[in-house]
């Protein structure tokens, strides 16, 4: 055997000699996964290659397969009796998407994105990924890749999407936190997000892709673990979602050269991060942009000649993972020697491995092979044939010449021992806040306060720096109103100009009320994401989902415990109001040590909630920037007294105990009547009420249109008896909107309306005065449209 | 007979399929063209009358923006393109071709392009004075110009930027000919009747000197400007179409128009 290559001595090993293997390979491989790759090496009576320990680790790794997703739990609530769990995955989220049923959902779970039906002529693919620890030790880098990864995802789905629109959530610790306070080893948030955002910025804006649609939101638990969310929208011809592989067929690497770059990136995201983590540079990838604009450009035409049957994106686990999930149902032989290197020194298992960026592997029949090296050449783009699928079921890896790993394709995939993880939860109880009428005149300070923080304030310094209007169809933008810088609900595209049928992105996060229940917070990540679809004029008929999961270390029974509440309302919210998800991704291990002081902190248990919705229309769509004095402004939706988590409570240090629950009934009636109200045009404007309640949301549409407001907190309907003004305002139930009616269509909105809950609070005013009266009639917000909004464009970063 | 346009690609260009479609929809007919099938000679540039750079960053805006491909331009195309010019064809250059433009001399272009000599560059575009990155809709002032593109145009015009390198930077006398000899295209305003030189960012989103955002050669064949005209081409465009009464024509559309018409006229 070539002195390139090494073997694990694992078939005499004993059980600590076995973790030594995992720990120091950085395989993150248990004990169980040990044993039964023994197991499967004693049977063949010899031990495991380099090449082949680390392809089972990459493809067993948490990254690739999702191991806790599909673990059996046992699961344990306060007074309950265990519940067993076979899979969160396939119990909460696939099961939801098949109760639904949507016939417009065209490919779920299976390929690199979710597809569902556009036009006559199309489909759209959707996905959003996660690049957090990269990001954590290399901003620019680990967010820039990130994006480049998701957009490889659309092109990797069916025979290759058109990417046409980019979605950004980031989850950054508080920037001004003082530098002595930082955990050992980390960065400084403001170092982050600047990296971040510009990692974003530069490889988006580059390949084309408008990023239109986001969110940034800051907590100091995510200082360590930081959090990049990258989603990638593509277009596919209806006739290009199918994929297969045939034995026989070539199998072709496509795009940038390989180098040591990202090599362990799927099993390092398995692990925790410490106080040593930066010294792991080699885990973060490089990106080339306008190597993977090429790749796009050569890609779409060898895909409308037909001139390949499958493809894959090189991500996480390199080749290894893509020539492996594309020949798990035929077989493959590559040869490594044949891959393009950016320099010589590799040994084959890093060739096998290398998370290089820009790199597809395409599987492409022998006679084809001539006119896509022609594409190829024209577009620059180098192509190599890597070896051929065939039908040995077998995996098998040669370096010149000499085997140097050959896996049955069975045992890598399904060989994988199902984890039993325990999961607990119990309901913290935290202190309670008070209304604080009593001691306040006016709420003023209170809502500049909020509109100032940095989770509400404008994000205007991040947003224009993306490309959002490159491809020419975004139509309703990130900002909107007046002056071009009001918070959009969602952002609408045509994908094609000229074309009435539009798209539209949102999405959902709400961390904050993980500390009260994580059932809750992703319950209303749901109810939030949906909201901000119906608020430009989308219908939950036509919505579908993703899920991105970003969670703590599950082999914790409490953290566990909180992704099971989180996963049972992903079940119950999604089910009962009909839209399936489509894709989705979890992140675990987000968690960091400090391996001096052994102090460990998790991230808040974060859902992301992805919407997309086909609007067959975009001249029904609706904007959140107040139009014209003297219309009407209506909250749809009854308020409850849930400030448990919410901002209000926040700047006033209190977490408190009443999150706003999702009452899927009320929010289903809700979403469904003033969806149609929108169509039927009945709505000048629309905007949720989220963090921060009512009062923030009229005080956005206020500013945003460029009118005042008088309002009354005495016709905003209530599911149960509220008495205090700030409660009122500063609620976060859900399943409510904010509208501006005008006058001539109030007796047809209220009429249309019938069976939902809705109260006219006030007018829009010419003047710049936003007064709100209480109550008790006496006034409790007197402040102006500019005071308000010159809080809100409060720098993030200070 | 339909006027030909060749919408010229490159690695990282990135606006050429709406830049396609504006002169499509303004009556022409289109083809995306590779510069390597020009270089090789697979296509030829002067089967068509209109050549049109779109936005993105062609090779990546490296060194800096346009430069990689003005040069490869200048060096591979010199011929082809001095003959077309020389046959009163337009070409037009947008945010990253007109950054090309810049860089290969053809414009301004005060010295016109002559046979065997070198052309050379009189004017740059420059970092944003902001040093960044930044999309955002603008007012232009349309000026009294030589440009074929924008006759007859509406005098204020409102349409997206999106770069980075965009400030218009050029030596005073160069400021003073591109004023005399009515090649200034474009300013950028504050949407007041007479607006002065250098109005404030974000009006001013780059730091352009004398507010410049679009100019033209001397003959007003060759044009070259940082906003997107192919990014406003129906009213949903707008980024207000949904508080403000809009013509379903958006503003950019007819600068794509005029060109064809041009040709028509010319060349029929």
């Amino acid at each position: 055997m070539s002195n390139k290559v090494n073997k694990f001595q694992i078939l005499n090993a004993d059980d600590d000699e076995l973790m030594r293997i995992s720990q120091e390979g950085t395989l993150s491989l248990n004990l169980d996964e040990m044993h039964a790759i023994q197991k499967h090496f004693s049977e063949l009576q010899r031990n495991p290659t380099d090449v082949e320990l680390e392809t089972i680790a990459q493809t067993w790794s948490e990254h690739c397969v999702h191991k806790t997703f599909k673990s059996l739990i046992l699961y344990s609530e306060e007074g309950k009796e265990t519940e067993e769990i076979d899979g969160l995955f396939p119990t909460y989220i696939q099961r939801a998407t098949e109760v639904i049923d949507k016939p417009w959902c065209v490919s779920v779970f299976s390929d690199n994105a979710g597809i569902i039906e556009f036009d006559d002529k199309y489909n759209l693919v959707f996905k959003v990924e996660t690049h957090n620890h990269p990001s954590a030790i290399e901003p620019y880098g680990g967010a820039g890749t990130g994006i480049g990864g998701v957009i490889r995802d659309s092109l990797g789905t069916g025979l290759g999407a058109k990417p046409i629109l980019n979605t950004d959530v980031f989850c950054f610790g508080l920037p001004d936190t003082p530098y002595n306070k930082l955990p050992k080893g980390t960065l400084h948030p403001k170092r982050v997000f600047n990296g971040v955002v510009a990692g974003v910025r530069d490889y988006g804006n580059r390949m084309g892709i408008p990023t239109a649609n986001g969110a940034i939101l800051f907590d100091s638990r995510y200082t360590a673990n930081p959090l990049v969310f990258c989603g990638n929208v593509g277009l596919i011809p209806r006739d290009r979602c199918d994929k297969s592989v045939e034995p026989g067929d070539l199998i072709v690497a496509l795009g940038g050269r390989t180098g040591r770059d990202g090599i362990h990136g799927a099993t390092f995201s398995s692990a925790e991060l410490d106080d040593t983590s930066e010294n792991l540079g080699s885990v973060v990838q490089i990106g080339n942009p306008i190597m993977e604009k090429k790749i796009v450009d050569a890609l779409l035409q060898a895909r409308d000649q037909n001139l390949f049957r499958s493809i894959t994106d090189c991500g996480a686990g390199g080749f290894s993972s893509a020539v492996g999930e594309m020949g798990e149902g035929t077989g493959a032989e590559v040869h490594l020697e044949r891959v393009p290197l950016k320099y010589e020194g590799l040994a084959p298992w890093e060739i096998w491995l290398s998370e290089a960026q820009e790199r597809m592997v395409i599987a492409v029949p022998p006679d084809n092979l001539d006119r896509l090296q022609e594409i190829c050449d024209a577009e620059m783009v180098e192509a190599t044939v890597l070896g051929s699928f065939t039908d040995s079921h077998r995996l098998q890896v040669l370096y010149e010449g000499e085997t140097v790993a050959d896996l049955d394709m069975k045992f890598l995939h399904k060989g994988l021992p199902q984890h039993v993880k325990k999961a607990t939860w119990q309901i913290p109880q935290h202190k309670e806040m008070q209304s604080r009428d009593k001691e306040t005149e006016d709420y003023a300070d209170d809502l500049c306060q909020l509109l100032a923080s940095p989770n509400i304030a404008s994000k205007e310094s991040v947003i224009r720096q993306y490309d959002h209007e490159v491809q020419g169809g975004i139509v309703i933008k990130p900002l909107v109103g007046v002056n071009n810088d009001g918070p959009s609900d969602a952002c609408i595209a045509t994908p094609i100009i000229g074309s009435e049928k539009a798209v539209i992105v949102s999405n959902g996060i709400n961390p904050k009320y993980s500390d009260v229940d994580p059932y809750i917070s992703a319950a209303s990540a749901i109810d939030e994401a949906l909201r901000n679809i119906i608020a430009v004029g989308g219908t939950l008929e036509k919505t579908a989902l993703l899920d991105n999961f970003c969670w703590g270390n599950p082999d914790k029974p409490d953290r566990l415990g909180a992704l099971v509440r989180a996963a049972k309302a992903c079940y119950d919210i999604a089910t009962a109001y009909g839209t399936p998800y489509i894709s989705g991704k979890d992140s675990l291990y987000n968690e960091y040590r400090d391996t001096t002081t052994g102090e460990q902190r998790a991230i808040p248990s974060t859902l992301l909630i992805s919407a997309i919705c086909v609007m067959p229309d975009i001249r029904k769509a609706v904007t959140m920037d107040v139009k014209s004095p003297e219309n009407l402004i209506y909250v749809v939706g009854n308020t409850y007294s849930e400030l448990g988590g919410s901002h209000y409570f926040d700047i006033h240090d209190y977490i408190g105990n009443t999150a706003p629950i999702v009452r899927t009934n009320e929010g289903k009636m809700t979403m469904e009547t003033l969806s149609s109200a929108i169509n039927k045009g009945l709505v000048r404007s629309c905007h949720d009420c989220s963090e921060g309640g009512l009062g923030v949301a009229a005080a956005e549409m206020a500013f945003a249109g460029g009118y005042g407001m008088s309002l009354s907190l005495t016709n905003v309907p209530t599911g149960e008896d509220i008495s205090c003004d700030d409660f009122l305002l500063f609620s976060e139930s859900n399943s409510r909107f904010l509208v501006e009616i005008e006058p001539k269509n109030q007796t047809t909105f209220e009429h249309h309306m019938e069976g939902v809950p809705i109260g006219c609070l006030g007018q829009v005013k010419d003047s710049q005065a936003f007064i709100v009266h209480g109550i008790n009639q006496k006034r409790v917000i007197n402040s102006s449209i500019e005071t308000l909004k010159s809080a809100w464009q409060t720098p993030l970063v200070p | 007979m339909k006027p030909k346009v060749l919408v010229l690609r490159t690695a990282g260009t990135n606006c050429d399929v709406e830049t396609d479609v504006a002169f499509q929809l303004a009556g022409a007919k289109t083809d995306l063209v590779h510069i390597q099938n020009l270089i090789s000679g697979n296509t030829d540039l002067s089967d068509y009358q209109i050549l049109a750079i779109p936005g993105g960053f062609s090779y990546g805006d490296d060194i800096a923006a346009g430069i990689l491909l003005a040069v490869e331009m200048k060096h591979k195309l010199r011929d082809a393109l001095h003959q077309f010019v020389e046959k009163d064809k337009l070409i037009i250059g947008i945010c990253n071709g007109f950054q090309v433009l810049v860089r290969t001399g053809l414009l301004p272009g005060i010295e016109g392009i002559k046979e065997k000599t070198e052309l050379s560059q009189s004017a740059t575009l420059a970092m944003n004075t902001s040093a960044k990155f930044e999309c955002r809709w603008v007012e232009l002032d349309t000026q009294q110009s030589q440009c074929i593109f924008t006759k007859g145009i509406k005098p204020q015009l409102y349409l997206p930027v999106a770069h980075a390198e965009g400030r218009f930077n050029a030596p005073n006398e160069v400021l003073a000919e591109l004023a005399s000899n009515k090649q200034v295209v474009f300013r950028y305003s504050n949407g007041k009747q007479s607006s002065s030189n250098n109005i404030d960012y974000p009006d001013n989103p780059n730091g352009s000197d004398a507010d410049i955002a679009g100019i033209c050669d001397k003959t007003g064949r060759i044009f070259g400007l940082m906003p997107h005209p192919e990014r406003f081409l129906t009213r949903y465009n707008h980024p207000r179409w949904t508080r403000e009464d809009l013509p379903e024509e958006g503003d950019g559309l007819a600068i794509f128009k005029n060109a064809v018409e041009y040709v028509k006229a010319t060349f029929s």
